[in-house]
């Protein structure tokens, strides 16, 4: 797992951005990255904050668009503790408005 | 307003549940729960001998009869012994809720005594699973581990609970309601007119079923759907029994060790009906050579699995009976002459052969033998090796959930223990349990919670000194080096069911084999029935591991 620090022009892949809707509980981010990280599914950037009363966070993951991208969003959703998964374009703000704080 | 410690909780909630019968070992950190359970009037605790056995009695009882089953683990080591169980539980979809202890919440994360992250190391091996924080959620937390467990595809479901939740009063107002399965998805009425419209409008199709038909007691209806349209129908090892293997529709277990004009009937097909199965690789071989003319019907309850490995041209998310409710009255009669008769030439060229089917010392021999004193209400468990796939080859299985073997994860020690949960669960049945040495040592501790719980279960030890599988595979594909595979101690498997307390025959020294074989199986009670076979005895035909399902090797290679 690496925090984003190249911008997605200079990626090979082209990328999509996954934003889970999610129970928010400590085990929730261990459930969400293993099922990426156990399957080799490298998590280019990743985000999570809480939302409205804190019982729900959302999830950004910025990954790459391989061939098993929908297979990984499936078990995503097959997660008890996802809500929702959807797909985003690489170019969603989440991820570009954080560029500046990932400069060398 | 009830008001009572969260370790009263659960086993209230267990017993609302229609929990009867748990298995599991106490130890510091559930002592709580463990003091709760003893009280409790409806509940009958199985102490097992390892927590692995543990978790395959709850298994065999849930593989039984399909309901959900619970076994109960202390912290640390008691957590990690269970954590096989519940592995093997996810690959083959079983329905157990696995409860552990967990030390008090201000010590977790301080290296206490007997502390690992339960949690954290049972996220990819169950279908989901819970720490609890406190004594009230678990108001909440056990009626959804249950509607989790058996709810669509079903799975093992984790409950870590730190002692002092246990042991935390709560008052609350109502009793939940016991967990029932959610109702399955719908599913779209043009996907059953594609699928329908595809089986008749096919040539040469196989019904492929696999696990899942157990699972939803769909098995009745997908014979029927193979009558119906005369579709040859062959099953995966966890869906051995949905079509009896004798029914003349019937092609037996596809894959690694399949009969041969299976696996080539497979290749001959124009259309697989893939019901509720996975595509395993060892029932499909190497996968782009399988069924490579085939269209494809894919229905599981499971979405992932739709295009996991093989990608279908239609596939039903939903539960297998209802599509093949929906299916049903869309297909048409269909005699299938044509095809029928082509399977029927296969089988003639390929025979299945089953050496030594005459005579008690051998594989065949002593299934078969054991098979003529069983009837269709037995139940058969296995470990996992060679003597597995032999039993799933050769025993007349003719119904669902009377075939218990741990198929996704092969998983040796699971026969005894699993063999145990189903005749506890099923008190009426004979349950006999085919193993092998190298099998039966890894769990060998549950014989004598067989003999403390007197169940009625046989346990039919083959014994070729060896890891007759590991054996065979050095022997054919790694120069015939042996290493590492053959014991050079023989076990005394009678004088070790002695020493548990359990009645023992020793065929390799009796005069009439197949008599006492009789006699151990009509006697009640366990019985440990040791079955000396040939190490160089092989399991044929076999697929090659990576090879295509066509490439079986028929039988011993020829000399070079």
């Amino acid at each position: 797992m690496s925090i984003a620090t190249e911008s997605t022009a200079i990626s090979a892949l082209p990328r999509t951005v996954l934003e889970l809707t999610v129970r928010n509980h400590p085990g929730v981010m261990s459930h969400v990255c293993g099922l990426f990280s156990r399957r080799a599914y490298n998590v280019e950037g990743i985000l999570c904050m809480a939302f409205g009363d804190g019982s729900l966070s959302h999830i950004w993951l910025l990954v790459n668009e391989d061939a098993r991208l929908d297979q990984m969003i499936k078990q995503t959703e097959k997660l008890h503790d996802v809500r929702t998964v959807r797909r985003r374009p690489a170019t969603h703000e989440v991820f570009t408005q954080l560029e500046a704080f990932f400069r060398e | 307003m009830p008001t009572m410690t969260g370790a009263e909780l659960i086993v209230r909630m267990l017993e609302r549940q229609g929990i009867r019968i748990i298995a599991g070992i106490p130890g510091g950190a559930n002592l709580p729960l463990y003091d709760a359970v003893g009280q409790s009037e409806t509940l009958r605790h199985v102490l097992a001998r390892h927590e692995q056995g543990a978790g395959f009695i709850a298994q065999g009882m849930a593989r039984a009869t399909g309901r959900p089953a619970v076994f109960l683990a202390t912290s640390g080591p008691g957590a990690t012994n269970a954590l096989t169980a519940l592995a093997d539980a996810k690959l083959d979809s079983v329905p157990v809720v696995c409860i552990t202890g967990q030390v008090p919440r201000a010590m977790i994360g301080t290296d206490a005594f007997q502390e690992v992250d339960t949690y954290g190391m049972s996220i990819p091996l169950t279908k989901h699973n819970f720490l609890v924080r406190s004594a009230a959620h678990l108001l909440e937390i056990i009626p959804e581990a249950f509607r989790i467990a058996v709810s669509g595809r079903p799975g093992p479901v984790l409950v870590d609970v730190p002692k002092d939740v246990q042991c935390e009063a709560v008052s609350f107002e109502r009793w939940p309601e016991p967990a029932a399965a959610d109702s399955p998805p719908d599913f779209a009425a043009a996907a059953v007119e594609r699928a329908a419209g595809l089986i008749n409008g096919a040539e040469r199709p196989v019904l492929y079923l696999g696990g899942g038909v157990v699972h939803a007691g769909a098995a009745a209806l997908a014979v029927q759907l193979a009558e119906k349209a005369s579709i040859p129908t062959t099953m995966t090892l966890m869906g051995l029994g949905t079509m009896p293997v004798d029914h003349p529709l019937s092609l037996g277990m596809l894959g690694m060790h399949a009969a041969r004009s299976t696996n080539f009937a497979l290749e001959e097909c124009d259309l697989l009906i893939a019901a509720a199965a996975r595509f395993d690789d060892r029932a499909t071989g190497k996968v782009a050579a399988f069924c490579p003319q085939a269209t494809i019907v894919h229905i599981d309850i499971d979405h992932s699995e739709l295009g996991k490995i093989k990608a279908a041209h239609t596939g039903l998310v939903g539960d297998v009976g209802k599509v093949l409710e929906a299916l049903l009255p869309r297909i048409e009669d269909n005699p299938r002459e044509e095809w029928l008769a082509r399977i029927g030439e296969l089988r003639r060229a390929f025979p299945f052969e089953m050496p030594g089917a005459g005579d008690v010392r051998t594989p065949y021999g002593l299934i078969a033998e054991a098979a003529r004193h069983l009837d269709d209400t037995a139940i058969i468990a296995t470990d996992v090796g060679q003597h597995q796939m032999w039993v799933a080859q050769a025993y007349p299985l003719r119904r669902p959930r009377q075939w218990l073997t741990s198929g996704g994860l092969g998983t040796m020690g699971f026969g005894l223990p699993a063999a145990i949960g189903a005749s506890l669960a099923c008190p009426g049945r004979r349950v006999v349990c085919f193993s092998g040495d190298g099998s039966l040592l890894m769990n060998v501790q549950e014989l004598v919670t067989a003999v403390e719980e007197n169940v009625n279960v046989k346990i039919i030890v083959m014994d070729n000194r060896s890891l007759g599988l590991v054996h065979q595979q050095q022997d054919l594909f790694y120069g015939h080096r042996i290493f590492a595979s053959d014991y050079r101690v023989a076990t005394d498997f009678c004088a070790v069911a002695r020493g548990f307390g359990m009645r023992s025959a020793d065929l390799g020294t009796a005069r009439d084999p197949a008599g006492l074989l009789a006699e151990a199986l009509a006697a009640p009670g366990p019985c440990l029935i040791h079955a000396p076979i040939d190490v160089n005895q092989k399991v044929y035909p076999m697929v090659p591991p990576g090879a295509a399902n066509r490439d079986m090797l028929a039988s011993e290679p020829m000399p070079a």
